[in-house]
């Protein structure tokens, strides 16, 4: 097990490694440069600048000086928030990010669960027609929509809940951007929990622990359920990566210092460690959150064992 | 098995079972009687959709949520069709007990044999999880698994077939039923499997003197362990009476059309001097299996130096158990797996060949899978499926022409060719497995390898496609490799047969001196086994 783990952690680099290059040479190929103005800065500060954060060298080297700093897991500094680091604007918004994306992240496994054996329990029926017809809006209503609509009448209108900001993650303040992000993901889990747990509770091992007259949590939720989250974990690897690295609309719109703004100013900025660091904190969750999924697949099904 | 007078301690009265459908109500069981004594076996005999799995699951609280029931089902004088969920919970699972026909897929791949036996213990006996486990431990032994203590802790997926059979039983007796129901209980295991299982069940009966209604679709079975009979058809009871009085005088066409099921004849002999059409020689295949972390690889051979030759309109039937090597044998002769040894087609060495230059040669070496659901692609209408290797062998024809070949191919396995239009869902196992012969019919081949083409399907129509597999290779001179278990079977269709086991051939001969005189121990057990399930009905 431990092996196995160490095994995925190593196989990471290379992945990472070639995520890093291929990204490091793709922005640049980008045209433009991060202290091109509208006004063009005078010729002698350029080239102080230039200097200084090693554009005037051959793109290779700088290539090279950027893995040597990004193996000590320095970014190095933000070519646009000039008196920042990369490590240093993460430092700050990262924690942001997961702690919104997690709590979102929790919100919809537990709701969009729920709904999810409700509907499948009362499959065909006006529950299940209900709950997959919310499910079906939930994923088609983009959520630059749904976000000014709840601002509108919870905060606005109504007056209960701030419009906007972090206030250090207040509990007022989190609700709106935590529904908003969750509202597609409570979907998304619904409608898989729903079709896994209708062909689980369909299962010639169901039908036994129904012969066997087990009590309804047993066949339900010890029997069914187990087997029927494997396709809702396997789901959720790859969106829970993308949820805890931020969300570029909801932060936009909520105001919350995160880590999803850095992606569009990065890139709009051309500000080159931006992007890059964006790029490999984002790779490094999608790779840690696969592994989390498998580990967790092997915990639920013995079948499916790393030794 | 005891002659009682005692009041039934299970009855069924004017059960109905039906299903809505998008296309309307099916009746799947129309008014059934049936009454069960203590003590004693009771089959329900009938073939598959005469409603007789249905009886039990809605006795039993467990129809797919589009059943509805009416009738009585009375256990200890309560009716307990339509009873809540909880109250039904009382019986089933403690008093009244099952075994299904999925000994694979029934226990929970997710658990460990031991919490799944001591589950119903817990919950009806009001067990502790340890003394629950300890009585799962007594249970394992009591049906003959070996190494009870090791295989308590392991998952269903570690078991093989017959094992798992036998945990569902201890899982059956572990709070002492009153009945048992066994829906075909053997029909998924080999014969020497389904001999024990058998045995252990009657053996169980005797000493713990449950009743037992026993569902399933083999007379052979019914005639060794019934005490009563009810024959089931179109979801109604057609005959029922003691089990001699049924098979010695079957008062009704239908009882006399399941006895008379039994595959007969045998094959009309070939010229032996015919050409050799497939040779095969010291053929080997071996998996390597992939080293654990403790565990170190290992080769399995699953087959093993077997050599064969096969004469122009012979048929060699390959008979073994599952994981004997048969079906391996049958896809390293058409080159479809890695293989060592030599094999040569129509006298063209093809051992080695690559996929592209195998392609031509495929036409004339066509396989005809088990599973007539898995086989036919259900996007595919039954035309397309049909000529759908015409397209690859015969580029030049038109769809017409196709379409025409199609209709052809569909008539000889005697189907209406207006069907062509339809898919495969719409067909029954039967027919499904007569188009999957016309598709290899179509392309007028020369050898045909038949891998298990009867063992899903019910014995009336196995005999209906033994039937015509004898038509066919009659009227095309065609050549069979005929894989099967089932020793009726390869009886009446094969020339030669070949017994294999773990992967080496046991013993080979002409088809009768095998079955007349077999030499090795394994084919006497295999001959006694199937005897035992399907025994020779004619004998009176």
């Amino acid at each position: 097990m431990h092996r196995y783990v160490l095994g995925r952690l190593l196989g990471a680099i290379p992945t990472l490694f070639l995520i890093v290059t291929i990204s490091f040479f793709l922005i640049r190929i980008a045209p433009g440069g991060p202290f091109d103005l509208e006004r063009p800065l005078e010729a002698k500060v350029m080239e102080n600048l230039n200097r200084i954060y090693h554009l005037d060298q051959p793109l290779w080297n700088q290539y090279l000086l950027y893995l040597k700093s990004i193996a000590a897991l320095d970014f190095g500094p933000s070519f646009y928030f000039r008196d920042f680091t990369i490590n240093e604007l993460f430092a700050q918004s990262l924690p942001i990010s997961i702690q919104l994306g997690l709590t979102a992240l929790c919100v919809a496994l537990f709701i969009g669960g729920v709904l999810g054996i409700i509907a499948a329990l009362r499959q065909n029926q006006a529950t299940d027609y209900t709950v997959m017809t919310a499910a079906t809006l939930g994923v088609t209503i983009p959520n630059f929509v749904i976000a000014p609509i709840l601002t509108l009448t919870l905060g606005v209108w109504l007056g209960w809940l701030p419009v906007g900001g972090w206030n250090g993650g207040a509990f007022l303040n989190v609700i709106l951007p935590v529904v908003t992000l969750a509202l597609p993901q409570v979907a998304v889990v619904a409608r898989l929990t729903r079709g896994s747990m209708i062909e689980a509770l369909r299962s010639n091992h169901v039908r036994t622990a129904r012969a066997y007259g087990l009590t309804n949590y047993m066949v339900i939720v010890v029997h069914a359920l187990r087997g029927a989250v494997l396709p809702v974990v396997s789901y959720l690897g790859p969106a829970a990566a993308a949820l805890l690295t931020g969300s570029v609309v909801v932060e936009t719109i909520f105001g919350i210092p995160g880590i999803g703004r850095y992606f569009v100013q990065g890139a709009l900025n051309r500000d080159y460690t931006l992007v890059m660091g964006t790029v490999v904190v984002v790779a490094c969750f999608v790779i840690l959150f696969n592994l989390i999924v498998d580990l967790l697949y092997a915990l639920l099904d013995p079948r499916v064992r790393y030794d | 098995m005891t002659e009682t007078d005692t009041n039934p301690v299970l009855t069924i009265s004017g059960l109905t079972v039906d299903f809505d459908t998008p296309t309307g109500p099916v009746h799947a069981v129309r008014g059934v009687d049936i009454n069960v004594r203590a003590g004693e076996t009771v089959a329900i005999v009938g073939e598959s959709g005469s409603g007789k799995s249905q009886t039990m699951m809605a006795a039993m609280g467990l129809l797919a949520s589009n059943g509805r029931t009416s009738g009585e089902v009375t256990y200890q004088d309560r009716n307990i069709l339509g009873m809540s969920v909880r109250e039904l919970n009382q019986v089933r699972g403690k008093k009244i007990t099952m075994i299904f026909q999925e000994p694979m897929t029934s226990l929970d791949p997710l658990y460990t044999i031991g919490r799944q036996l001591a589950e119903p213990m817990v919950v009806h006996g009001g067990l502790s999880w340890k003394a629950a486990q300890a009585k799962a431990l007594e249970l394992l032994a009591l049906v003959n698994i070996p190494e009870p203590e090791r295989k308590i802790k392991a998952y269903p997926y570690e078991l093989s077939g017959g094992q798992r059979q036998r945990v569902m039983i201890a899982m059956a007796l572990a709070n002492d039923p009153d009945v048992l129901i066994a829906d075909e209980p053997t029909t998924a295991l080999d014969v020497t499997t389904q001999a024990q299982i058998l045995e252990l069940l009657a053996d169980l009966q005797k000493r713990l003197g449950m009743a037992v209604i026993f569902i399933t679709h083999d007379l052979g079975i019914v005639r060794k362990i019934a005490d009563r009979v009810y024959v089931m058809k179109d979801g109604e009871v057609v005959e029922t009476g003691e089990t001699r009085p049924i098979f010695e005088t079957p008062a009704h066409p239908y009882t006399r059309m399941l006895l008379d099921a039994e595959p007969t004849g045998s094959k009309a002999v070939v010229d032996p001097k015919a050409p050799i059409l497939l040779e095969a020689q010291k053929i080997q295949v071996a998996f390597a299996l992939d080293a654990g972390f403790l565990t170190p690889s290992h080769v399995l051979k699953a087959v093993d130096d077997v050599s064969f030759s096969l004469r122009r309109g012979q048929t060699l039937g390959i008979v073994g158990e599952s994981g004997s090597g048969k079906s391996t044998l049958g896809r390293a002769v058409l080159n479809l797996l890695p293989a060592s040894g030599r094999v040569v087609f129509n006298g063209e060495l093809i051992s080695g060949k690559n996929r592209a230059s195998m392609r031509a040669l495929r036409r004339n070496m066509q396989l005809v899978f088990q599973d007539p659901f898995g086989s036919l692609s259900p996007r595919l209408t039954v035309g397309q499926i049909i000529s759908e290797g015409l397209l690859v062998h015969e580029p030049s024809l038109s769809a017409r022409e196709r379409d025409e070949r199609a209709c052809q191919a569909l008539e000889e396995v005697a189907l209406d060719p207006v069907m062509r239009n339809r898919y495969p869902h719409e067909f029954s196992g039967g027919q499904r497995q007569r188009i999957a012969i016309a598709r290899t019919m179509v392309l007028k081949p020369d050898l045909v390898v038949l891998d298990e083409p009867t063992s899903a399907l019910d014995r009336t129509i196995q005999k209906q496609i033994v039937d015509l597999l004898r038509d066919l290779q009659t009227a095309h001179g065609l050549t069979y490799l005929f894989i099967s278990h089932d020793l009726a079977v390869v009886r009446a269709i094969a020339d030669t047969v070949m017994v294999m086991q773990r992967g080496k051939v046991v013993e080979a001969g002409q088809t009768e001196d095998i079955f007349e005189a077999p030499q090795s121990a394994y084919t006497r057990e295999l001959i006694g086994a199937a005897l035992l399930t399907q025994s020779h009905l004619a004998e009176g």
